[in-house]
């Protein structure tokens, strides 16, 4: 890295806001993946103008630039697959607008998800996209992945409820995108930006939508003996139009897993069950949640248990979103994959990717948001044994190949990153690819913001043009 | 030899198929905005799409996507035209997973076809959009038109799931998928709502399906002043009950709705017999939902001030709420030369509503108004001779665009006699924001042969 660069940026925001100390550089070369690329220089914006500054700098070196919320990301989007600079938003985390009469939401990219809900949910609103992140993730980073979560499946995903951006360009410039409205003239700009995973532009202003907190609640616990059983309750759920607002499955053995961590009083002796959620009035709550009972016993539930009150509830979804911590306890490092299916073929699917564990040697976890067919096979392993950690990575393609043919795709909220980049061919033609690499290039034409996502580096895809001239060694691809 | 002798035989030929049209008669069906092309090509296939743009593309000629053509006039006159592209053969449904409740359909299909295909497995597709029994998929998707179920259900962005397209280097892509999660590449066919046809020839669009519901209903509250309706209408939207529509039909539009009923119904049901302002909303749900729902309406109606207040039987609910599907078309049609605009604002609508009316004045001119959920506003000025509108054309304008704007969205004019549209020629995009468009337009169409000029800004 140029010492000039260095000297200007610690010049234009203060040294306290740059890093450039290998030691410090370190905890900038992981997020939630399997993957690591270390940044030669880690900034702290407060402002917008600071980003177009630094954007600007970078722009006059040559250098690349990654932008990165908390860096829990789970497909190596946050990662600085190009060295160069790293642009971390944790210090842009003001909340500048809100504005509950429109149900809207003005925040800087650093805001960390739940503290959106947090600031609202006294007047009755919240902040729909909840992935099981949300209490560190930030909407910076929801916005780069599209992300979604448990309740996805009624309420959407992040695309779903954001209104307008304000965007700076590989060039510095700032430019705003949708209305507060969120209709907004021309082409739907927000519609694209929202899950480019920072490949066209850095987004430093985000306005959202919030939603209306339901009138009641019920969270429902069906215990299955078998994963079929449970599968088979999901598809015949969504055939007969029962959408839940969440619909979760944790198979028996990551059950027992989290219950010696949480003690949520999941049954440890069970094949796998379903968290569900039904929400409404209250009417409507009543019936979906004993239509809801009546599929899970005609699926041979051995239980359907209603959360009897918050704690009780606090307590289940407890155990659901620390489910990959309490995995984290039993072996060094898991990867979480994530692929998507029609539901109606999920219990088909199940039977495959164990299959699949098998052949490859792997006890296949499983937490997911079964409603809308996302599925998150985990694998544990170990990443100093290099074999194993190769392995997880075939029985991943492997799996993730099966979700294709069945008419599935990739990612469904993790995004592809660095982790599936090579695998898209998969699922896009050369046609596909060339129009979003033209795409691609008219927002960032010369790959200076995150180099080295999304699209094949090994296909002659010219789009992935990494300056290696100024850019740090360590480029995996 | 000019550009477009022998069109007709040379586009036959290029691409394989016999179904070209050049007969003036014919050609008139396809004038967008009082361009004809010069002639029609009718493919049955993707395969036949790419050769016609590949055809477009070596001859340098401008092509119209075409679906039923009821939505062509929607934003700015296109510059050329030579061939429309009539898509209304491809009517397939593709791919249907009854069980995933996703589909995939020919962009050809008429939204009355696939809602006739879905009923038997109790499902629907959400877009209850205007000249519901003609539009195409692929017209309504293009046309970015609001469906009356966008208060529950959201707009095709919240339910498209993936397209195939046809991009101006006559390339077939496609992007998204055919399931109901997916953050694999770039969204691209989000850019395709609302895109008027300027980026690319829709040929097919995959999308999450919905159950029907076992019981719909409406209600109606009727005011004598218009600041009572819009009060009584905030309520509403901040009752939580989960409404389906509420729309305020103010009272030159009450006019044209009666007008309307008696022509073609022969009668004016009770409801709205003697309405100035009215409020329809309705909902749907189970028996026990719609009557909790029911009740309350009755209660919020009673509360305020309203005059006739009822629930209408199903009958009447089912008409009027099939006419206020159809607003679009009627209010264009609501005189001899209207301007239509739709406002999509973020609050403050009561505000906006009372600006509108008096721009409306200040230029004496008649306005037909209906607030639509989510802060849509559709926006009439009534005129019985073209000319009337030629001076007031840019006027109107220049309140408009701004005074939306002003309220955090923009307006869409969605209508207005050709020489009054060719008055209007403002530029309504953000600086930045038009470089991002223009680049996005030469992406999927680099040689501009997809409606040039249409989109706002002229792109």
């Amino acid at each position: 890295m140029d010492q000039s660069l260095i000297r200007e940026v610690k010049s234009l925001l203060g040294v306290a806001n740059v890093l450039d100390k290998p030691e410090d550089l370190l905890l900038y070369e992981f997020d939630g993946s399997v993957e690591k690329a270390r940044p030669e220089l880690v900034v702290f914006p407060y402002a917008t103008e600071d980003v177009s500054n630094i954007v600007r700098l970078a722009a006059k070196y040559e250098v690349p630039i990654v932008g990165r919320g908390a860096g829990t990301g789970l497909s190596g989007g946050a990662l600085a697959r190009g060295g160069g600079v790293m642009i971390v938003f944790a210090r842009m985390n003001r909340i500048l607008e809100i504005d509950l009469a429109q149900r809207r939401v003005v925040v800087q990219p650093g805001v960390v998800n739940l503290e959106i809900t947090r600031a609202v949910e006294s007047a009755g609103f919240y902040f729909a996209p909840d992935p099981s992140s949300a209490k560190s993730c930030t909407i910076g980073g929801n916005v780069a992945e599209n992300a979604g979560g448990p309740h996805t499946l009624a309420y959407g995903v992040t695309t779903n409820h954001v209104a307008a951006l304000e965007l700076v360009l590989p060039d510095g410039e700032v430019v705003r995108v949708g209305t507060k409205h969120g209709d907004a003239a021309g082409y739907d700009l927000c519609g694209l930006l929202v899950g480019s995973e920072g490949t066209l532009a850095l987004v430093t202003e985000i306005t959202v939508k919030l939603s209306r907190k339901p009138e009641s609640v019920k969270t429902l616990l069906a215990v299955f003996a078998t994963i079929d059983d449970a599968s088979h309750a999901v598809t015949e759920m969504t055939a007969r139009g029962i959408t839940p607002a969440a619909c979760e499955m944790m198979d028996g053995w990551t059950l027992g897993v989290v219950e010696d961590y949480i003690h949520a009083g999941f049954p440890r002796d069970s094949g796998a069950v379903l968290l569900i959620e039904v929400e409404g009035l209250r009417e409507a709550v009543e019936e979906q949640a004993a239509a809801v009972e009546g599929v899970c016993s005609s699926c041979h539930a051995r239980e359907v248990r209603l959360a009897k009150d918050d704690h009780e509830r606090d307590l289940l979804w407890k155990g659901r979103k620390n489910a990959f911590g309490a995995l984290g306890r039993i072996a060094p490092s898991n990867y979480v994959l994530d692929g998507v299916i029609p539901r109606s073929k999920l219990p088909q699917v199940m039977q495959r990717s164990r299959e699949i564990g098998e052949k490859f040697g792997f006890r296949v976890g499983n937490i997911f948001h079964a409603g809308d067919g996302n599925l998150h096979p985990i694998l544990l392993y170990d990443p100093r044994d290099t074999a194993q950690f190769e392995k997880a990575i075939a029985a991943s393609e492997e799996i993730m190949r099966v979700c294709v043919e069945l008419g599935g795709a990739l990612t469904g909220e993790h995004g592809v990153g660095m982790e599936k980049n090579e695998l898209m061919p998969l699922m896009f033609s050369e046609a596909d690819f060339a129009l979003m690499r033209r795409i691609h290039d008219a927002f960032n034409p010369d790959s200076a913001l995150n180099p080295g996502k999304i699209f094949p580096l090994n296909k002659g895809c010219g789009e992935i043009r990494i300056k290696k001239k100024k850019t740090a060694a360590g480029m995996r691809a | 030899m000019t550009r477009t002798a022998n069109l007709a035989t040379r586009l036959a030929e290029a691409a394989g198929t016999h179904s070209v049209v050049a007969a003036p008669e014919e050609l008139v069906n396809y004038a967008v905005d009082g361009l004809s092309p010069a002639v029609v090509v009718q493919p049955s296939s993707a395969a036949e799409v790419v050769e016609v743009v590949k055809f477009a593309l070596a001859e340098k000629l401008k092509v119209v996507p075409f679906g039923s053509g009821s939505k062509c006039e929607i934003g700015m006159a296109p510059t050329r035209y030579e061939i429309a592209v009539d898509i209304s053969a491809m009517r397939e449904v593709a791919h249907y997973d009854a069980g995933d409740l996703t589909l995939s359909v020919d962009a050809g299909m008429t939204m009355r076809e696939l809602e006739a295909f879905l009923k038997p497995h109790g499902q629907f597709l959400p877009l209850a959009v205007p000249c519901f029994e003609s539009a195409t998929v692929g017209g309504t998707v293009a046309s970015g038109v609001d469906s009356v179920l966008r208060r529950q259900y959201g707009t095709a962005r919240d339910f498209l799931l993936g397209a195939e397209f046809v991009d101006g280097k006559a390339k077939l892509c496609k992007s998204g998928g055919r399931v109901v999660k997916n953050v694999t590449g770039y969204d691209l066919h989000k850019l395709l709502i609302g895109s008027l046809g300027t980026l690319g020839i829709i040929t097919r669009l995959n999308f999450r399906t919905f159950p029907m519901q076992p019981v719909s209903g409406g209600y109606v509250a009727n005011f004598s002043r218009g600041t009572e309706a819009l009060d009584y209408r905030e309520r509403l939207e901040n009752s939580g009950l989960p409404l389906t529509n509420v729309e305020v039909i103010d009272s030159e539009t009450m006019q044209i709705i009666r007008a309307i009923l008696w022509r073609v119904e022969s009668r004016v049901f009770s409801a709205i017999e003697d309405a100035a302002w009215c409020v329809y909303s309705s909902f749907e749900g189970s028996e026990a939902v719609t009557r909790r729902v029911s009740d309350e309406l009755q209660k919020l109606g009673g509360d305020s001030g309203a005059g006739h207040r009822e629930v209408l039987e199903s009958g009447a609910d089912e008409v009027l709420g099939g006419m206020l599907r159809e607003a679009f078309e009627w209010l264009r049609y609501a005189s001899p030369a209207t301007i239509l605009y739709r406002l999509a604002i973020c609050g403050k609508i009561k505000e906006a509503v009372e600006e509108l009316i008096s721009a409306a004045e200040s230029l004496s001119l008649r306005s037909a108004l209906l607030v639509r959920a989510a802060g849509i506003i559709y926006f009439a000025l009534l005129a019985e001779k073209e000319e009337a509108m030629l001076a007031p054309a840019p006027k109107i304008d220049s309140v408009v665009v701004p005074l939306a704007r002003k309220y955090g969205g923009h307006a869409t004019l969605m209508h207005a006699p050709l020489s009054a549209k060719l008055k209007i020629t403002e530029a309504r995009l953000e600086r930045g924001d038009a470089v991002l468009q223009s680049r996005v337009k030469k992406v999927f169409d680099p040689s501009d042969i997809f409606v040039p000029g249409r989109m706002v800004g002229g792109i």
